[in-house]
Order: C-alpha cells, then sequence, then structure tokens
C-alpha cells in the first residue's frame, strides 16, 4: 500500500521533540523522506518556562525515523539564523535530491507578562523565533521548490493565538498572527507555481511545552504548585470537545493533509485543530 | 490496509450524482456502509437537469462494487418528515450514522431569474441542511461513539458573491447560513464528542456547474467571471478534492477538529 507522500521530502524545524519530531514521525510512516532541523540547546530567556531540546532528542527523532526505514538529514540550526539554516536545508536536499513539503513548526513559548510588561528581550526571543524564524524557513525553501517547478506544500505552525487575543501572552500571540500574514502573502504569491500555503491552528498540545508548571500557573494564577489533575481540569473548560488538550499526532494528522496531493487545491486556509477552543 | 473508516455508516444527502456520489464513493472506499438519498427529480427553479432514479441507483451500484453496503431512498430534504423516513430506513438496516454529509444542494441561477428561486434555494441549501441534522442528530447522539457532521456550504458562504438575481441572493445568504448552523451545532453537540465543520468549495466540475445555463450566466457578467478565478492555475476543482476533505474531517485524524470552515478553492478566498 503506497503512502500517503511517499516519494516526498519533507523539511521540518525544530524536529527534536514535541510537535515538530511527531511531524517527522508521521510523514515518515506515510513515505517521506526527512530534513530535520533543530536549535538543539538551551536559548537564552527560555530556561525560566521550560528546557530546550537537546541533541539526544534531535537524535532521537533521527533514530525512530530511520526505524520506519526512510531516510533523514537532521542538522543542529537556529531557524533566526538565516545563513545556517539556508545551509542545513541545502545540504539536505543536496542529499535527499529534492524538496516538496515544508513544515515551519519550530516555535517557542512564553508568557505571564502584562504587555507593557514584556522586556524588549524577550519579545524579540519569541517573535524572532516564531515569526522572523518561520519568514526565514520559506526565504531558504521557496527557492528550491520554484526551481523544481512540481509544486509543493508549505505549512506554517501558527496557534489559537493566531486567531484571537490572548491576555498577558503578547509577544507569541503578536507572533502567531505574524504567521497567519506570512501564510496569506505567500499563498497569494506561489499559487502562479501550484505551491500550496496554509496555516495549522493548535490548541494546547500534550508537549512540554505546555506540560510545565509555569504555563499551569498562567491558567491557575492563585495556585503555587499546580498538579496535573488541575491542569487538565481548568484546560478542559477552555476546548468545546471535551479533552483537555489534543496530542501532537493529531496536528501532525492535519500537516499530513495539507502535505499530501489530498489537499491539492487546498491553500490560504487557517486550518484550526483546537477542539473547538476558538469557537466557544 | 483498513481503512480510515471501517465499521462505520454514513449519511450522504444529495448522493445521486456529481459531489454527493463522489462523497458516498470515497467515504465506501475508506470501509464505510451508506445511507444515500437524493430527490431524484426536478425543481421547476433549477435550470439544469437535476438527478433521476437512475443516477441515484447507480450511485448504489458503484458503492455495492466496493463491497460495501448501502441503503437508497428518494426523499426531499425540504419535507422532514419525508427524510426522517429515508433515514430511519437507512438506520434499520444499516446501524446508526456517525457521519453525515450534507451535501444536498441547489443552484439557481440564469438569465430568466424568477422570484420563486430565493425561497427554494433557502429552502434546500438551508433548511434541508438543518433538517439534515435535525433527524440524525439524535441517533448519533445515542450511539455514545461520538461523530462527524460535515456542512456543504461554498466559497459563496464566506464571501458576498453569487450574483444580483434572487436565486444567486438566496444561494449566497443559504450558504452563510449553513456556517452559522455549522457554528452552532458543533457547540451545542460537543458535550457528545460530535464534531461538525463546514467544506466550501470554489467551482467543482459537477452537473451543477458545467451546464449552459450556468456557463451563460457566469459569461453574462464580468464581475460574476472574476468571481469564479481561482489562486491556483485550475478553473475548476473535482469532486474527489472535496471528498477527501471530508473524509479527513470525518475520520479520527480530525478527531479534534470541529468549527472548521474548510475552504477547498484553489485559493479563492484567500485572493479576495
Amino acid at each position: 500500500m503506497a503512502g500517503r507522500v511517499d516519494g516526498k521530502v519533507a523539511f521540518i524545524t525544530g524536529a527534536a521533540r514535541g510537535q515538530g519530531r511527531s511531524h517527522a514521525l508521521r510523514l515518515a510512516q506515510e513515505g517521506a523522506d526527512i530534513i530535520a532541523v533543530d536549535i538543539a540547546g538551551s536559548i537564552p530567556g527560555m530556561d525560566r518556562f521550560y528546557p530546550g531540546a537537546t541533541q539526544d532528542d534531535l537524535d532521537e527523532t533521527v533514530a525512530r525515523v530511520e526505524a520506519l526505514d526512510r531516510r533523514i538529514v537532521a542538522i543542529k540550526a537556529d531557524v533566526r539564523d538565516f545563513t545556517a539554516l539556508k545551509d542545513a536545508l541545502d545540504s539536505g536536499v543536496a542529499e535527499l535530491g529534492h524538496l516538496d513539503v515544508v513544515s515551519a513548526n519550530a516555535g517557542v513559548f512564553q508568557f505571564g507578562d502584562k504587555t507593557e510588561d514584556v522586556s524588549d528581550e524577550d519579545w524579540d526571543t519569541v517573535n524572532d523565533i516564531n515569526a522572523k524564524g518561520v519568514w526565514h524557513t520559506a526565504k531558504a525553501a521557496i527557492p528550491h521548490l520554484k526551481q523544481q517547478g512540481t509544486g509543493g506544500s508549505i505549512v506554517l505552525t501558527s496557534s489559537t493565538a493566531g486567531i484571537m487575543g490572548t491576555p498577558n501572552v503578547a509577544a507569541y500571540t503578536a507572533s502567531k498572527h505574524a504567521v497567519v500574514g506570512i501564510m496569506k502573502t505567500l499563498a497569494l504569491e506561489l499559487a502562479p507555481f501550484s505551491i500550496r500555503v496554509n496555516s495549522v491552528h493548535p490548541t494546547g498540545v500534550n508537549t512540554q511545552m505546555i506540560r510545565n508548571e509555569a504555563t499551569y500557573r498562567l491558567f491557575l494564577p492563585d495556585t503555587p504548585h499546580p498538579t496535573d489533575e488541575q491542569a487538565e481540569e481548568v484546560f478542559r473548560t477552555t476546548n468545546a470537545l471535551p479533552i483537555p488538550w489534543v496530542e501532537p499526532v493529531d496536528i501532525s494528522n492535519a500537516v499530513l493533509f495539507l502535505a499530501s496531493d489530498e489537499a491539492r487545491y487546498v491553500t490560504g486556509l487557517q486550518l484550526k485543530v483546537d477542539a473547538g477552543y476558538t469557537l466557544k | 490496509m483498513a481503512g480510515q473508516l471501517e465499521g462505520r455508516v454514513a449519511f450522504v444527502t444529495g448522493a445521486a450524482r456529481g459531489q454527493g456520489r463522489s462523497h458516498a464513493l470515497r467515504l465506501a472506499q475508506e470501509g464505510a456502509d451508506i445511507i444515500a438519498i437524493d430527490i431524484a427529480a426536478q425543481i421547476d427553479t433549477v435550470p439544469y437537469p437535476m438527478s433521476n432514479p437512475g443516477d441515484l441507483a447507480e450511485t448504489a451500484k458503484q458503492i455495492e462494487a466496493l463491497d460495501r453496503r448501502v441503503v437508497t431512498r428518494i426523499a426531499d430534504v425540504r419535507d422532514r418528515d419525508a427524510l426522517q423516513a429515508a433515514f430511519d430506513a437507512g438506520v434499520a438496516e444499516l446501524g446508526a450514522p456517525t457521519i453525515v454529509s450534507a451535501n444536498a444542494g441547489i443552484a439557481p441561477m440564469s438569465l430568466h431569474p424568477k422570484a420563486q428561486e430565493w425561497q427554494d434555494v433557502i429552502d434546500v441549501n438551508l433548511t434541508g441542511v438543518y433538517n439534515t441534522v435535525e433527524v440524525s442528530k439524535q441517533a448519533m447522539i445515542d450511539t455514545g461513539k461520538g461523530g462527524a457532521y460535515v456542512l456543504t456550504s461554498s466559497t459563496a458562504g464566506l464571501a458576498g458573491i453569487g450574483g444580483n438575481t434572487p436565486g444567486g441572493i438566496g444561494y449566497t445568504a443559504a450558504k452563510h447560513g449553513v456556517v452559522g448552523l455549522m457554528r452552532t451545532y458543533a457547540n451545542t453537540l460537543a458535550q457528545y464528542s460530535i464534531r461538525v465543520n463546514t467544506v466550501h468549495p470554489t467551482g467543482v466540475n459537477t452537473p451543477m456547474v458545467v451546464n449552459d445555463a450556468m456557463q451563460e450566466f457566469l459569461q453574462s457578467d464580468p464581475a460574476m467571471g472574476q468571481a469564479m478565478a481561482n489562486a491556483l492555475p485550475v478553473p475548476m476543482v473535482e469532486a474527489v478534492d472535496i471528498s477527501n476533505a471530508i473524509v479527513f474531517l470525518v475520520s479520527d485524524a480530525g478527531r479534534y477538529i470541529t468549527g472548521v470552515t474548510l475552504p477547498v478553492d484553489a485559493g479563492f478566498l484567500n485572493k479576495r
């Protein structure tokens, strides 16, 4: 049985763990080879929220893709550094032969400060990774896709915070709205080349980015040490469907649909995978 | 390889041909049994030939060729009682559906507009969708398994296109109304893990669009011609492209997707 993205090559940022690793595995399960990048290191300003991915995490992604009998090129690179990112992608394409799918997934989550209290450093960290990094990812990939002349699918990871306002999460919310602007513009620019561009908008996803005490306190400000159970209860109230959060594979399935030929005429779409979060 | 919808039952309206037949077949290919209904008759204000009983029988034949079970009934989505009876007959034979495609729709647009078009298109395209959900929702809730509705809207459900005739205005209003139905039902049915989404096709290569009356109508008004221009370099999409979006939404791959307006529009809406 042929996979749904058989023979395609997918470039994924933030692929060491969490959603990015899940995307790599899901696409590989359906026949794609993978070019994986990740910063695989600690990011100044982020440690007070949650720990960064590691080289071991990236190695684990490689091992699991290879266990699926797909090829993977994994390179440590920071999406804020365009030259490094482009070099990583170029060497991946040189090795795997072409490029068909792009998942601009790398992102960080900071929160808690009132907008007037956000520091310049924090603002820049979040927006440089979540917005500028997405632009860099597209900028590095587009010349390959155009030159091949075989179309392509670019999926940008936004958030429910790319659709709605979120109090005390200004930098992240701004960065995820910026992703939508990039998506809509690229969808227009690239349509004549049959390159499709869409965004995905997850509600809370069961990854380290939200499964940590700092994030729990955003929802339970009066509880010094919120438990998993308390967090689950309050997260559940944010969604329409009776679940606290979705799993990484749910976002991967949406990315897979958009990456596949099943969605060959879908472009310019903000695809919510949000259990009704934005609807309530 | 098991299909993505093995063991499930799907209720599809407007299933005799066009998008509805394509949805029924794609869902069946993925393992679902099908309750297929269609009016299989003409509505006076519709300027192109509508489906007939032979079309519905052909859909059934093609589903059976896939080794899936099918129950067909001729029913008008405007007639709640007839629709309920058709639905109940399907449930009696196949069990209750956890998938519903509210697809039946008409496009009464032509160069010879009639006042009655407004009422007919509102009745079929909006009230018919409401009736489709109403006749099926309790049975789906009672399965205790959750489920998924996909309501077929249009690019004209998110943009003010459709032209300046009673039928065109009504089409646009009805397709916008379908989004309101979707959002309301998505909220009220979420507690049962029943998801509700809309699809928004651009022009699709089916008898509703590819007929002399519609082409004459579109060409009569440059603004309307423009209204059909996609961003991707394709004039129309195929019915299977809408079906693929529906399979994604109703399958477990979409288990946490609800309240979404999903355009399959070759970038049409983003261009506006």
